[in-house]
């Protein structure tokens, strides 16, 4: 996927411009935090979960070797084959030699972010092989070619009239007469469109929540049931997986099952946690004969050892961009690749590079919340601040901005100088703006003063008030 | 080593005290999350009474009566001759079934999950395909987190093909399949069921519900 992330302020001044995308933002705002809060005000032992979650991953990652060794000989034991993959090139090769072995003419999809990651779906395209995305979301987005907008809702950015107008002008052998008066009737017309393509397809492919070190499992969690029949009906099952979704027992998957829903959706649990171990068995009605696990880093290890380890501890629960105050007023494709958000603003400089993506750090309020929220407690502004010094210290951050840091840091360092700055500009200021009480338009500040209008000091700084108050309340 | 005992002991972590009380407060919630969940139950007396719960459900939704059903024995024993009616193909759900019939492994009282591994005898696909998914699951199979039905599988399970106890395919299924994709609004019936009915034989004495 390319990455429009180096256009971060320009994509985010167009999403603010997007009454469509305004309106999808403003009807979930408020939703997704409470369903969430609803779950977890539901578990007293949540909070416990979380430090729990955070030292299963932490665990994990300490131990990532042993535990993906011991899995794979799982997996082969069950049957299975995994495909080691370094690159993203790597995983997409192995992927079409799977599907041009078995002569795979159409091959349904699972919702998977790894799977945007790598393009799976242009490299099948271009060597004519059908991808069919199954998720009712993607299966919109593959329609209007566009990419997810959000990692558990991709479609987060549409209405109800963008699905009606998409399904009109694709599904041109119905009648074009039809009605849609619910968004049942949008649902249930996919559903009949897609039950061929799952029946039709040679091979399935689905991501993974986890992998499971102990039996050698993949698991996914959906609630349509639309991963499940991929990997079911299909004579061939290949999973997408990173490393770092590896956990070692089905105890500590279970562990973050707690957590996943409750923080995804405000759910207890999805509709459908699969756990899928090798092939069909001897006497089995269904399943597939072919199950392959396509193992990636594609940048990962890099994070191992580094600041940005702890970001492999996430589980892709989107609570993060849920509540996050910039996602949800510029919505997810302002920020120009696979992971929008909090998340995606610590991870994508890690896999595309800061130079790509080293605007999405700054992109943050640091107000918290995310961090706050986080299932498996990953510090997100302070990686956040990570990549900002990278930035600086590589020289990427605009020649401005380094000048007026600078500018700052001097006066910062010499606390007389600063206060005597302070008390010109405030008594400047409180002067200028007495009459009117705030300020509509500054010099040098016109981007910040054309969304709102800065308050005029009262002409005394805060180190002045306070330095008399202190007087006033001795005396 | 360190990491072969960790596995080998498999740890449990936290299990919640929602679900760790006495059996007959444990069935019934189990009956309140598959309610909340959007699913339903129907408690019956005995196996007995499994054909007429069935069938009853199937005419009182305009339902069809032929359906399929896993060849499971707990199923095929049943004494489906009392609803003559009823029309079984016995074998895995194709795609133009209406109503299938699943037997239930197990299921977790903590979320009204049922834990359904893949078997000769219980194929995946009456999971999916059908639009109205019954399941016949007995009480004395319940119990309250999902570490338990781990055990419960590490004890009873042995997989023909590993040796090891872990089934080709497990679907913890809580509720039937749904999508909010479209402007967040809930609707039932995404790609997999539409309903999931669960008919629950109380065949264990200390899960009966006190008398009142």
């Amino acid at each position: 996927m390319l990455a429009t992330s180096p256009a971060f302020k320009q994509n985010a001044s167009d999403a603010m411009a997007d009454s469509g995308l305004q309106k999808a933002l403003t009807r979930t705002r408020a939703q997704l935090p409470a369903r969430r809060a609803a779950a977890v005000a539901a578990l007293p032992e949540f909070e416990q979960l979380r430090n729990i979650g955070r030292d299963i991953k932490n665990h994990t990652l300490a131990n990532l070797d042993f535990y993906l060794e011991t899995w794979e000989a799982n997996v082969t034991r069950a049957g299975g084959q995994v495909h080691w993959c370094s690159t993203a090139d790597d995983a997409r090769a192995a992927v079409l030699a799977i599907c041009e072995r078995v002569g795979a003419r159409t091959v349904t999809k699972g919702k998977s972010m790894i799977s945007e990651e790598l393009g799976i779906n242009e490299h099948l395209e271009a060597h004519g092989i059908a991808p069919i995305e199954t998720d009712l979301a993607e299966y919109i987005l593959q329609l209007r070619r566009e990419p997810p907008s959000h990692i558990i809702g991709p479609a987060f950015h549409l209405n109800r009239e963008d699905w009606e107008a998409s399904f009109r002008a694709s599904h041109t052998h119905l009648p074009a007469d039809r009605v849609f008066n619910e968004p049942r009737d949008i649902m249930a017309e996919a559903r009949t469109l897609l039950r061929e393509k799952f029946i039709g397809a040679d091979v399935g492919i689905t991501g993974a929540n986890f992998l499971i070190a102990e039996t050698g499992s993949s698991v996914i969690v959906t609630n349509e049931g639309n991963g499940d029949l991929t990997q079911t009906l299909p004579r061939v099952h290949i999973v997408l997986a990173s490393i770092e979704k590896m956990v070692p027992t089905l105890e500590d998957a279970t562990s973050l099952l707690r957590l996943l829903a409750r923080s995804a959706t405000g759910q207890d649990m999805s509709v459908y946690t699969t756990f899928s171990t090798g092939v069909r068995r001897d006497g089995d009605w269904d399943g597939p004969e072919e199950y392959h696990v396509v193992l990636i880093d594609n940048g990962r290890t890099g994070m191992i050892g580094t600041d940005f380890q702890e970001m492999l501890r996430c589980i892709r629960c989107a609570a993060c961009m849920n509540h996050c105050p910039v996602y949800m007023t510029v919505g997810g494709h302002s920020y120009g690749w696979v992971y929008p958000g909090p998340m995606g603003s610590v991870l994508t400089p890690s896999l595309i590079g800061v130079d790509q993506a080293g605007q999405l750090p700054n992109a943050s309020t640091f107000c918290g919340k995310c961090e706050s929220v986080c299932p498996v407690k990953i510090p997100l502004p302070k990686l956040m601040r990570h990549w900002r010094e990278r930035e600086f210290e590589r020289h990427l951050t605009p020649v401005a901005m380094r000048r007026n840091l600078g500018l700052w840091a001097w006066f910062a360092r010499r606390p007389a100088a600063y206060r005597l700055a302070t008390r010109v500009a405030a008594a400047m200021l409180g002067l200028l703006g007495r009459r009117r009480g705030k300020f509509a338009a500054l010099p040098f500040a016109g981007g910040w003063t054309e969304g709102r209008d800065l308050p005029a000091p009262e002409g005394e700084t805060f180190f002045a008030r306070y330095a008399r108050e202190q007087r006033a309340g001795r005396a | 080593m360190a990491l072969r005992a960790r596995l080998a002991a498999h740890p449990r972590q936290l299990v919640p005290a929602r679900s760790q009380v006495p059996r007959p407060e444990q069935i019934a919630l189990l009956v309140r999350n598959i309610e909340r969940e959007y699913g339903t139950v129907h408690r019956v007396t005995g196996p007995d009474d499994v054909p007429a719960a069935v069938g009853d459900y199937l005419s009182s939704h305009n339902l069809p009566s032929d359906f399929a059903m896993a060849p499971h024995p707990e199923l095929q024993n049943l004494p489906w001759h009392v609803r003559p009616m009823l029309s079984i193909r016995v074998g895995r759900a194709m795609p133009s079934d209406l109503v299938s019939v699943q037997h239930g492994w197990a299921a977790v009282a903590e979320t009204g999950t049922l834990v359904l591994p893949s078997a000769a005898d219980r194929p995946t696909t009456l999971n999916l395909l059908s639009d109205t998914a019954i399941v016949v699951l007995r009480a004395s199979r319940v119990v309250g987190a999902y570490e338990a039905a781990w055990d419960m599988m590490r004890a009873e399970w042995r997989d023909p093909l590993t040796g090891g106890f872990m089934p080709r395919n497990v679907m913890l299924v809580t509720g039937p399949s749904r999508s909010a994709d479209i402007e967040s609004v809930l609707e039932l019936g995404a790609h997999g069921p539409r309903r999931l009915h669960v008919v629950l034989v109380d065949d264990d004495p200390a899960a009966k519900p006190a008398p009142v």
